[in-house]
């Protein structure tokens, strides 16, 4: 093809562009990461060079150990995110397939309700959030965040699933209504099987979010026993300023569980994106 | 019910219809579109010896004109935008750039690339901002000991330290963590791009960055539009990196406080001043209302005039 297009010069500036930026992406957590595993004294004198025998060491990691409750805070994490995922993909993919399959009144006022809030930031309404969990005894429960972050995730999971589920066959759901299938037989044996990828794309999308929220946790749940991942480690770090063997080990385990979900979940994440699912 | 015969034959209620919707719809309207409006109703009332009374707009105008609130909250606002100004012509530029290098045909390790650029957006702000704080931190030296390698170190400052610095250095934190967006969205435009229109360009004679300035940038303004209208609403609504990095009294001397800070303070105090949910409410009311104009300016003013490419 055009040679103009392959110069080797050029290979070489986009691979020196894109390395540099690789780096200066990576350089941060790397220097985290490798003065985790440090002696105090190592870490201040040698910040950049890699842990060895002679400086490694798991003194942070003990604090860390002892004094925060991190495998509570990670199970609160999970339970909230876990939730809701399942609400979001439940209940968003119910009303995306009412709105894509079904005419009736309303319909295109519904769907435009819905979308309201893909552009609206939940936390605007905080203040009432705060006095109707209150005034519910959700305060200070895990379930105040999973129904949060349930509200928050909905619009634009029904907005990616209902493009989604018009592009599944007429016919295969009118075969099932020959059969004499009832409506939600069809929905939930025929139609959801067919949308499992774009309820993956939605469910990647929305784990990130949530994951790594901190201003719900510290204003709707920050009790030690409903502390999540994010507000747990911003409290510790907080109080242990000044133990940087901690501080290191507890931003460093903060870090490893979001790296080894993206290193599991990137293909499925980076496809939803360049799919065009939120364009 | 009355319709019944006109509507379909079938069943007079599609309750399954019902079903299908109710939850969603529910969970939406009480958790969100509720409180949101509930907000903006408190932003009306004040509380006078333990009694809520209806004030109308008095709310608004302490925010604005007293002078005690109303210093706050211009500065609050007016390093808002700064904190997107700076998003716009740094994070934006480069997440364009990079994916307009990425999606060179025949670019190798492409995917590779892609995804450790992308890492840093899947990280909390509690974890950036402490890394970054330690990194910049005079006390343990890596910034000013990698400036000293390359004969700099006069430049070196206590960057998050000074009210001068503090809040363009938070926003180039955030730059650094979310050039991941721009970049992977303009990646997906560009790659729409179909190849017929660059041969026919390189035809013409329009080749390396001609082709990108002349034929890919027109065609993605509309992916730039959405990118920006995602950034506005994301930096007036930012609150974590300030907070994890700064405390909630958003220092040094309110310098890197932001419309997500203040309005934390408002309402829940900090130190001695007593948290106020009315004036937080009306803060979170100006918000919405900047959000709102926003977003107008962008779906009336800009996209429906962006002219669109059939492709």
């Amino acid at each position: 093809m055009n040679k103009a297009r392959q110069n080797p010069l050029n290979a070489a500036a986009m691979h020196g562009a894109l390395i540099l930026y690789t780096l200066i992406a990576l350089f941060p957590v790397f220097v985290i990461l490798i003065n985790s595993f440090k002696t105090r004294k190592k870490i201040f004198r040698e910040p950049l060079a890699m842990p060895d025998s002679e400086s490694f060491s798991m003194v942070g990691y003990e604090t860390v150990m002892k004094q925060g409750d991190f495998f509570l805070y990670f199970q609160n994490s999970m339970i909230v995110t876990v939730a809701t995922l399942f609400f979001v993909l439940l209940f968003g993919a119910m009303a995306a397939y009412a709105l894509s399959e079904y005419r009736f009144k309303g319909n295109m006022i519904m769907g435009l309700y819905l979308a309201l809030g893909i552009m609206i930031p939940i936390r605007i309404g905080t203040v009432a959030i705060l006095e109707l969990m209150v005034s519910t005894g959700l305060v200070n429960t895990l379930w105040a965040l999973i129904l949060v972050y349930t509200a928050q995730g909905l619009p634009l999971a029904v907005f990616i699933l209902s493009e989604f589920m018009k592009q599944v066959s007429d016919d295969l759901k009118d075969a099932g209504r020959i059969d004499g299938l009832s409506e939600y037989t069809i929905f939930f044996k025929l139609v959801l099987p067919l949308v499992r990828p774009s309820m993956a794309t939605v469910a990647v999308f929305n784990m990130i979010p949530i994951w790594n929220d901190l201003w719900f946790p510290l204003i709707l749940a920050p009790a030690e026993e409903t502390k999540t991942l994010t507000l747990g480690s911003q409290v510790f770090i907080g109080q242990f300023v000044t133990d940087w063997n901690a501080v290191l080990s507890a931003l460093s385990m903060a870090i490893l569980p979001v790296l080894i979900l993206y290193v599991i979940f990137s293909r499925q994440l980076i496809r939803g994106i360049t799919s065009g699912a939120v364009k | 019910m009355s319709d019944q015969s006109t509507s379909t034959n079938r069943s007079p209620i599609r309750w399954h219809i019902l079903v299908f919707l109710a939850p969603a719809v529910l969970v939406y309207t009480a958790i969100m579109i509720f409180p949101l409006f509930n907000t903006l109703r408190l932003a009306l009332y004040s509380e006078v010896e333990q009694t809520r009374i209806f004030v109308g707009l008095e709310n608004f105008r302490t925010l604005f004109f007293d002078p005690i609130w109303s210093k706050q909250f211009w500065n609050a606002l007016g390093n808002n935008f700064w904190f997107f100004i700076v998003h716009m012509l740094v994070q934006n530029p480069i997440g364009v750039a990079l994916a307009a290098i990425l999606s060179h045909p025949r670019l190798r390790f492409a995917a590779l690339y892609r995804s450790a650029i992308f890492i840093p957006t899947i990280l909390s702000f509690v974890i950036v901002g402490f890394a970054w704080k330690l990194i910049l931190s005079p006390i343990w030296g890596i910034a000013p000991g990698m400036l000293d390698a390359v004969g700099l170190k006069s430049l070196f400052a206590p960057w998050l330290g000074k009210e001068e610095y503090a809040l363009t250095t938070l926003a180039l934190i955030s730059v650094w963590q979310f050039v991941g967006i721009p970049m992977m969205l303009i990646y997906a435009a560009l790659l729409t791009i179909p190849e017929e229109i660059l041969e026919a360009g390189e035809i013409d004679g329009i080749t390396g960055s001609a082709a990108f300035w002349k034929i890919k940038l027109p065609l993605i303004l509309p992916s730039i539009g959405i990118i920006s209208i995602l950034t506005f609403v994301g930096n007036f609504n930012a609150f974590d990196l300030i907070y994890a990095a700064q405390g909630a009294l958003a220092g040094p001397d309110f310098s890197t406080d932001i419309l997500g800070t203040f309005m934390y303070r408002t309402f829940f105090g900090f130190q001695l001043q007593l948290g106020d949910p009315h004036m937080g409410s009306a803060i979170a009311g100006a918000m919405f209302g900047i959000i709102l104009i926003g977003v107008c300016l962008y779906l009336f003013g800009i996209q429906t005039r962006m002219r669109r490419y059939q492709l």
